[in-house]
């Protein structure tokens, strides 16, 4: 069986190109997830961060090789479920989303930490955010929100 | 609060949260289905040198290298001169400074051509100091009352000197430009940035075309800061130079390095400061203000402007000499970022009342209050403070908040142990729009309103949002005015095609200027509003009449017509064995008038805030005996985390502005300019105060810290 087999948003995906290609760069030129934004390419921002495995990864710093046989989640997919639904409503109550360049990344590490701890205190989600810089907003509006998603949808995660 | 001030679900949350926004990278073929090109630039590698000849290696097929000599039009970039080219004249004048770009179908080819370009230069002596720098590009002098005399009859004169560094925008999206060229023969450029018609003006006169020629749309833009106002000028007039020349749509994104090396940032500053007191009371301030402009002026002018008329801070000097100058040096053109020269100033006359406060033995919260400006007291350019200054009561606020006055006092007192607090206190304001009388004069905003046949009204201005909220705030004046449903009204990403000029989104303007004007115009169309019917209203700028005329030659006048106020505490813990500065807590208290949205105005504080701080402590940038800067990632240039000030507090004092909408004032750049001073006052603190760590330079960091501490060893 040639190429690397993975999965992307649930769905079994193939892709035959060179396994050193870069993850951020195949999601959004190959297979047109464009929630998954190039702020650095140095794993410094986490602008690009997907799920890998239900883990926040930097995709920027990620070869394609790497993901064979895992499962790869970006907003394209998580936008689809009741956790999202929650999320965004918390953000949007207190309008924590401004330029929104940081924004499928933040939503993706909150994912990655309610997962993991379905109650978190504001210094466990400030931990679980500290690798996805957000320039606008200060974050205190991002940290409320998760807090209140975790709160609000209660038995989501 | 008002029902305007209610927060409401922002009108572009859905798009951004579920990452169907398309910002300029995000586009796989343009909107007409065509195939778009990759433009990567050559930048210069020499500060300056003269560009003797450039060999391009022979392309493969449909591959294209484009300069200056593809350029249809006039090869100066309109910003306030017109000094900066779009590609390189004979010779570059920095490090950055694009020689020409590369265009193809793939970027690894485009990059690996990029590498195979070869540029003999000569290279010349850059200019590389800002005190001894003799090039300037901007000199200006004002001042009022006897200075002279003052300083002669003073019982004690003071004098420091005060540097703050670069500080970049760091938008989170990079620039990035794209260029369609259109059947009809227009150029269409678009991309991430604030000032639609200032690229408009810019690519008409590089291609050649009337205004006519060219259109430009402001694409979805991840954060600006000041960072996307003058340049993506430059970049949209070469991504047009390289579509006409290819005849096919170019984009050019730049890549983080790039754009932390390569793109305008705040101006880092010398001032020197002069300080006359008598019976404890400062009776003259005389400021010598030099900014490092870079190697061409793009906005030095106005941002040396609002800088300087800050110089004397909210203090009521009687005897005012101020000179500025803007200071050419072979290094990235500095450009514009919220607060727009105010921080620098602001930074030096808040530390230098603060150490003479400490020279004179009182507490520098209550020196300051003895000088804080009042209502109808003259400003630096002898102009009014023509409404109530608030600062006094928001300074009791604050005090509330953080037990303020009560820490200051303690934690001045000598301090022992390896953990040292300290807390600092600043107050500013931020003159509310373009300086002087630009809007009246240049800007000269216009704004619509078109209603449709079935009700639903569309905003019609050139104002971008970026991140800021105007695709919200403006359709909720509008839709309050005309009480009809905030759905009923939509603000799209504005084209220079189809929306009038409402100036440029900068000098928190936006909301005040243009919403003010919208309000009027729904107010307007409310008294014509007919069922069914498609109707148009427009609304012009007016200057209000209380204004007394500013005059530029002079610096003379009312430089705005009112201030937003900011006070601010920062409380810190100094580790003085790792020097580690841990911020306790950060607290600001704002006056941007009405809020028009709570939660967005929070938001706009709140994220502004946590810039100044990162301004004052770890972003450092700068440059090397070559002019190169070095600290182009994010591993060597910090901007603040989650994790850096958990405990930041934003309140909002509303001191209503009659001819804002709705008694709104200018926001957006307000609270980034209070914490430096705040900051650095309380690490100063920490540290024993002025007489053993005499603090006088932003940004801050822990090494700095341990230089000061290994002082006392010595
Ligand atoms: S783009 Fe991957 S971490 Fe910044
Ligand atoms: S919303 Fe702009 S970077 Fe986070």
């Amino acid at each position: 069986m040639n190429g690397i087999h993975f999965r992307l948003n649930g769905k079994d995906t193939c892709y035959d190109g060179s396994a050193a290609d870069r993850l951020l760069d195949v999601l959004r030129d190959t297979y047109d997830m464009k929630s998954v934004k190039c702020g650095c390419k140095e794993g410094e921002c986490g602008a690009c961060a997907v799920l890998i495995d239900g883990v926040l990864v930097n995709s920027c710093c990620v070869a394609m090789g790497a993901v064979d046989a895992h499962e790869i989640v970006t907003v394209e997919g998580y936008r689809e479920t009741a956790r999202f639904a929650a999320l965004s409503k918390a953000f949007a109550d207190l309008s924590a989303v401004q330029c929104g360049f940081c924004i499928p990344g933040m939503i993706l590490a909150a994912e990655a930490l309610l997962s993991k701890n379905a109650h978190p205190t504001e210094e466990e989600v400030r931990t679980a955010l500290s690798g996805n810089i957000c320039r606008c907003t200060g974050y205190n509006a991002i940290v409320n929100a998760v807090l209140n998603a975790a709160k609000e949808g209660d038995g989501l995660w | 609060m008002k029902e305007i001030c209610q927060s409401v679900k922002k009108k572009d949350h859905d798009p951004k949260i579920e990452g169907r926004s398309v910002y300029v990278d995000d586009y796989n073929l343009t909107a007409s289905g065509k195939k778009i090109l990759c433009g990567r630039l050559l930048h210069s590698i020499y500060a300056k040198a003269k560009v003797l000849s450039v060999t391009v290696p022979e392309l493969p097929e449909g591959y294209y290298w484009v300069d200056r000599n593809d350029i249809p039009g006039d090869n100066n970039v309109n910003i306030v001169l017109d000094d900066t080219p779009v590609f390189c004249r004979d010779t570059v004048e920095y490090i950055g400074e694009p020689i020409g770009m590369v265009v193809g179908p793939d970027e690894k080819a485009v990059e690996a051509l990029l590498k195979k370009i070869e540029v003999e230069y000569e290279e010349l002596e850059p200019m590389l100091d800002l005190r001894n720098g003799d090039t300037t590009f901007f000199d200006y002098h004002f001042g009022h009352g006897d200075v002279d005399k003052a300083f002669a009859e003073a019982d004690k004169v003071y004098e420091e000197e005060f540097t703050t560094g670069y500080q970049d925008q760091t938008y989170l999206e990079p620039q990035g430009m794209m260029a369609e060229p259109e059947e009809d023969g227009r150029m269409f450029v678009h991309g991430s940035l604030q000032c639609p018609y200032y690229v408009h003006g810019a690519v008409a006169r590089a291609m050649g075309t009337g205004p006519e020629g060219v259109h430009i749309l402001q694409d979805v833009t991840g954060g600006g800061f000041g960072g996307k106002e003058d340049f993506p000028s430059i970049l949209g007039c070469q991504v047009a130079v390289a579509a006409k020349k290819t005849g096919q749509p170019v984009r050019c994104v730049y890549n983080r390095r790039e754009d932390l090396e390569f793109t305008p940032k705040r101006h880092p500053s010398l001032s020197k400061y002069k300080l006359a007191v008598k019976d404890g009371m400062v009776t003259a301030v005389e400021a010598d203000v030099r900014f490092d402009a870079g190697a061409y002026s793009t906005l030095s002018a106005v941002v040396l402007q609002r800088g300087i008329i800050a110089a004397p801070g909210i203090y009521n000097i009687p005897n005012v000499r101020v000179t500025g100058k803007a200071v050419k040096t072979n290094t990235t053109p500095c450009g514009a970022y919220r607060g727009f020269g105010a921080p620098q100033t602001f930074f030096a006359i808040e530390m230098m009342m603060d150490h003479i406060a400490q020279d004179l033995g009182i507490d520098s919260i209550a020196f300051k209050q003895k000088h804080f400006a009042k209502q109808g007291d003259m400003t630096s350019t002898q102009g009014r403070y023509h409404f109530p200054v608030p600062i006094p009561a928001m300074l009791d606020e604050v005090d509330e908040l953080c037990d303020l006055r009560r820490k200051h006092i303690e934690y001045s007192r000598p301090q022992s142990g390896r953990y040292r607090k300290g807390i600092g206190f600043s107050a500013i304001f931020h003159g509310a729009g373009f300086t002087g009388s630009g809007e009246r004069d240049m800007i000269k905003a216009t704004a619509k309103l078109r209603k449709y046949a079935d009700g639903t009204v569309e905003v019609l201005a050139s104002n971008g949002d970026i991140g800021q909220g105007v695709r919200t705030t403006f359709p909720k004046i509008v839709a309050h005015e005309l009480n009809i449903p905030l759905d009923k009204v939509y603000y799209s990403h504005p084209d220079t095609a189809r929306v009038p000029d409402s100036g440029p989104t900068v000098a928190s303007r936006s909301l005040m200027i243009v919403g003010e004007l919208l309000r009027r115009a729904a107010i307007k169309l409310r008294g014509i509003w007919e069922e069914g019917k498609e109707q148009e209203v427009e609304e012009h700028y007016k200057q209000p009449d209380f204004m007394i005329p500013f005059y530029l030659d002079r610096f003379e006048g009312d430089a705005y017509p009112t201030y937003a106020w900011a006070v601010s505490a920062v409380e810190v813990e100094v580790d003085t064995y790792t020097g580690v500065v841990e911020i306790l807590g950060a607290y600001g208290n704002f006056d941007v008038g009405t809020p028009v949205d709570y939660n967005i105005v929070v938001g706009q504080m709140e994220g502004g805030f946590l810039q100044g701080l990162g301004y004052a402590s770890i972003e450092k940038m700068s440059y090397d005996n070559k002019g190169r800067i070095r600290n182009n990632s994010f591993t060597d240039y910090l901007v603040p985390t989650t994790m850096d000030v958990p405990h930041m507090v934003a309140k909002m004092h509303v001191e209503e502005y009659p001819d804002g909408p709705y008694g709104a004032k200018g926001a957006g750049e307000l609270p980034l300019v209070a914490p430096p001073p705040a900051y650095l006052e309380a690490v100063e603190m920490a540290l024993g105060g002025m007489k053993k760590h005499r603090l006088n330079a932003i940004p801050f960091s822990t090494e700095d810290v341990i230089l000061e501490l290994n002082k006392e060893v010595l």
